[in-house]
């Protein structure tokens, strides 16, 4: 390369300082144009290095912010009083505040007091966790887990859990695509994209009647290819909280074991939408029961309340025991150069929780208050709308739909009215967050709705 | 328990950059630096590779010879093509410095590389103070994108500064660096996923943007990160008192291991071996490339029930006074035993190792 030799003397400290300076360009200054290299003092060869500083990063854009977590931000900067945050999915006691479980806060002391190591867990998880899990979901007696036919991989909560199976997708069905439902949690589709998995949608909510299009749906799931991924939210569907029902299961079911689909659940608020843990998984176990290969995707952020411990689990529900075992070498294979093995803390807790009778049992309350307190909230804001919109108009929907969230059917221009004008913070596909809404707000989320509503556009 | 934002700790960053880059570092004050909270070295690296993939996608990663295995599979996952670098000197259980430098040199213009920060991965094997300042001046002229993978400050020497030494170089000589940091031997942390992911940028505009893409990698993949273990780190590295202790703690596990080194050796010397073991106390951090084959491990697993990976290396973490003696004893007897049946295999002669970087 083209250079110009000169001689410099063994540098001194100083010496090393300057080219450091020199090297380092100003505060905040562009760092183009050319840098002189000196010497290091034990050579005895003398080089004029010329490096052109360009940063690589020049093609980095900002990115957006998250259209669901931005929420809570711009919450947080409102400082109008009679502000309410019904963006996140997280839940809230009556007085708003954040909920540790009771039998949380017993498992950590419990765990304090047998003060375990901190060792890694294999790449799959804590096995009283996987263990723990599997049968919450699918039943301890189910035929599956008792035939091993099931793997199981703790993973960072639903996300991870989704990515894990989507990568598994993209590596070994790289030709199907998965059907995801319109609408579905934001996260979705970035969690496929990422993993480069293909996907389109089926119809879902009908916004005519704010319930669920079935015959759209059938449609849709029959018209894709044989072998599609159909992703379905178990219970308590995120954003609309619209879920079918128990015929509408078997209908589905019927549509994908005919179109040879595989079954994809996303259960994220296993006991939290109607307070029984069995009855929210029993469309799972629904698909299960026909002998039908499941993914599902698992939970503890809601029903534990242990959002940022990040726990939750793939399960596939595979033909045989041998499929299972090489399913989960497979997962494991996806699981390493991602983050080596899982988080210990999360899983720690349910499997003390879950593992112990009597903390079972005081979960199984806990939740049941939680479900209930929502299902307080939801009757109160019906009968808040009902007794003040002089329309007419038809709010039993928001009885209808389950858990955490309610779709209001409220537009883009009406949310935002929403928080300009009434300062209450929400996605702007309408969904509100009931977790994050107590009684004693029921009536002014009511006013802010119906005005938003009648006299917005 | 609340969801920490999708880049983590906040405090826990903050710390975590002070320990990297130094208290007072400029970078910092300067907000020049993009930083998200990671699960732990792995997810550090992951997010990098990711990146790297997303915003440079004609880049490759220059890996050492050797290196951790898991490096291999994070970078092929994000579909980052791989190269690798001469690094490891089997005949003097050493660097292989110049050939380490020829790759560096005939590497194209702008690459980027993988280097240990310290106590290198498998092989224990650190460049020396003035070979890190040669390399970082080849860096420079080549225009090479350094990333560190710092998985054991503070556990290798002792000193945190000391062993954030190679990076504290690259970044007095202008460089922009990547670092991946890990809790999990430093603070005992291992299945709390601690970590952190770093990159320096041209400035604080440039610092928000990378980062805003960073979280946008995290959040499709496990949305936001564990709490449990970013509160522990916070919450000692923020408390004056906690922290003193901390450094306490790193400096006797990192002795004890300094420790076994010595007395392994010695015990190996004073058993009369007449081969040369300096590359015990030479070579640094928790592994020991011992230089034996794969054949000559199984001889020490199979009939001394010594249990250590096929390629030599030694963890010097298990590794306890209570049984320096039997090992040293069992490499010696394998050795001896090769000597009088020479028609096992061998290893090849070794020469003298270089000198201590860390006297």
């Amino acid at each position: 390369m083209a250079s110009a030799a000169f001689t410099v003397s063994s540098p001194a400290a100083s010496a090393v300082a300057t080219r450091s300076k020199v090297l380092r360009g100003g505060k905040g200054e562009a760092r183009t144009g050319c840098r002189v290299g000196i010497t290091r003092k034990n050579f005895s060869r003398v080089m004029m290095a010329v490096a052109v500083d360009i940063s690589r990063f020049e093609g980095v854009p900002m990115a957006p912010p998250d259209p669901i977590l931005g929420v809570s931000e711009a919450f947080r900067a409102d400082k109008n009083d009679l502000k309410l945050n019904l963006g996140v999915g997280a839940y809230r006691t009556e007085e708003l505040q954040p909920y540790v479980l009771n039998v949380v806060k017993k498992a950590e002391n419990l765990m304090l007091e047998k003060g375990e190591n901190k060792e890694y867990l294999p790449i799959e998880g804590l096995a009283a966790f996987n263990k723990a899990t599997a049968e919450l979901l699918f039943g301890a007696d189910n035929p599956v887990i008792k035939q091993g036919r099931v793997a199981t991989l703790q993973s960072l909560s639903g996300t991870g859990s989704l990515r894990l199976a989507a990568a598994f997708i993209q590596r070994y069905f790289p030709e199907a695509k998965v059907l995801i439902s319109s609408p579905t949690w934001g996260n979705h589709k970035n969690i496929f994209n990422d993993a480069r998995v293909p996907w389109s949608e089926y119809r879902y909510y009908d916004p005519k009647t704010v319930g669920l299009d079935f015959e759209g749906m059938i449609a849709d799931i029959q018209a894709a290819p044989d072998g599609s991924f159909v992703l379905l939210h178990g219970c308590a569907h995120n954003p609309t909280g619209i879920d079918p029902t128990p015929e509408q299961w078997e209908k589905i079911a019927d549509v994908i074991q005919e179109k040879k689909h595989m079954p994809f659940f996303d259960v994220a608020y296993q006991g939290f939408a109607s307070g029984s843990l069995d009855e929210d998984a029993s469309s799972v176990r629904l698909f299960v029961e026909r002998g039908l290969e499941v993914f599902v995707a698992q939970s503890y952020s809601k029903n534990l309340g242990l959002y940022a411990e990040r726990i939750g689990a793939i399960n596939v529900v595979c033909s045989a025991p041998e499929v299972a075992n090489r399913v989960k070498s497979q997962l494991k294979r996806l699981a390493r150069p991602m983050y080596s093995n899982p988080p210990i803390h999360g899983a720690r807790i349910v499997a003390n929780v879950v593992g112990d009778p009597v903390m079972f049992g005081e979960w199984k309350q806990e939740m049941e208050e939680m479900a209930g307190r929502i299902k307080n909230v939801r009757q109160k804001l019906y009968d808040s709308l009902s007794a003040k919109d002089k329309s007419g108009k038809d709010w039993s929907f928001i009885l209808r739909q389950i858990g955490m969230f309610s779709y209001t059917g409220l537009n883009k221009t009406q949310s935002d009215n929403m928080t300009d004008k009434w300062h209450i913070y929400m996605t702007k596909d309408g969904r509100i967050s009931l977790a994050g809404l107590s009684l004693a707000k029921c009536e002014y989320l009511a006013d802010a709705i119906i005005d938003s509503f009648h006299n917005i556009s | 328990m609340e969801y920490l934002p999708m880049g983590g700790s906040i405090k826990m960053i903050d710390e975590s950059l002070k320990l990297a880059y130094g208290e007072d570092s400029e970078f910092i004050n300067d907000k020049r630096i993009a930083a998200v909270q990671a699960l732990s070295g792995t997810g550090a690296c992951r997010l990098f590779a990711d990146f790297q993939r997303r915003f440079l996608p004609d880049s490759q990663i220059y890996i050492p010879t050797p290196t951790w295995s898991n490096h291999h599979n994070i970078w092929r996952d994000a579909q980052v093509p791989q190269r690798t670098f001469t690094y490891y000197h089997p005949e003097s259980r050493g660097l292989d410095f110049a050939g380490l430098m020829d790759d560096i040199k005939n590497a194209p213009n702008g690459s980027f590389f993988l280097l240990h920060a310290c106590a290198h991965n498998p092989t224990g094997v650190d460049p020396t103070e003035e070979q890190w300042r040669e390399i970082s001046y080849q860096f420079k002229v080549k225009n090479h994108f350094p990333f560190f993978d710092m998985a054991y400050q503070g556990f290798a020497s002792g000193d945190p500064e000391r062993d954030a030494k190679a990076i504290r170089i690259f970044l007095e000589d202008g460089h922009q660096i990547g670092c991946a940091q890990s809790y999990a031997k430093n603070m005992g942390l291992y299945g709390q996923r601690a970590g952190c992911l770093s990159i320096l940028c041209e400035d604080e505009m440039q610092a928000v943007a990378v980062k805003s893409q960073l979280q946008q990698i995290a959040r499709p993949m496990y949305s936001n990160p564990p709490v449990h273990g970013s509160l522990v780190v916070s919450i000692i590295l923020n408390d004056p008192e906690l922290k003193s202790l901390w450094l306490k703690e790193v400096k006797g596990m990192a002795d004890r291991i300094i420790g076994m080194r010595k007395a392994l050796k010695e015990n190996l010397e004073q058993l009369g071996s007449p081969l040369s073991w300096d590359h015990i106390t030479n070579q640094i951090g928790m592994f020991c490339y011992s230089g034996m084959t794969p054949e000559q491990v199984d001889r020490l697993t199979n009939e001394y029930h010594i249990y250590m990976t096929r390629n030599g290396r030694i963890s010097m973490a298990g590794v306890t006074t209570g049984n320096v003696a039997y090992l040293a004893n069992a490499i010696h007897e394998m050795f001896a035993s090769l000597r009088n049946n020479p028609q096992c295999s061998r290893s090849k002669s070794i020469h003298k190792a270089p000198s201590n970087p860390y006297p």
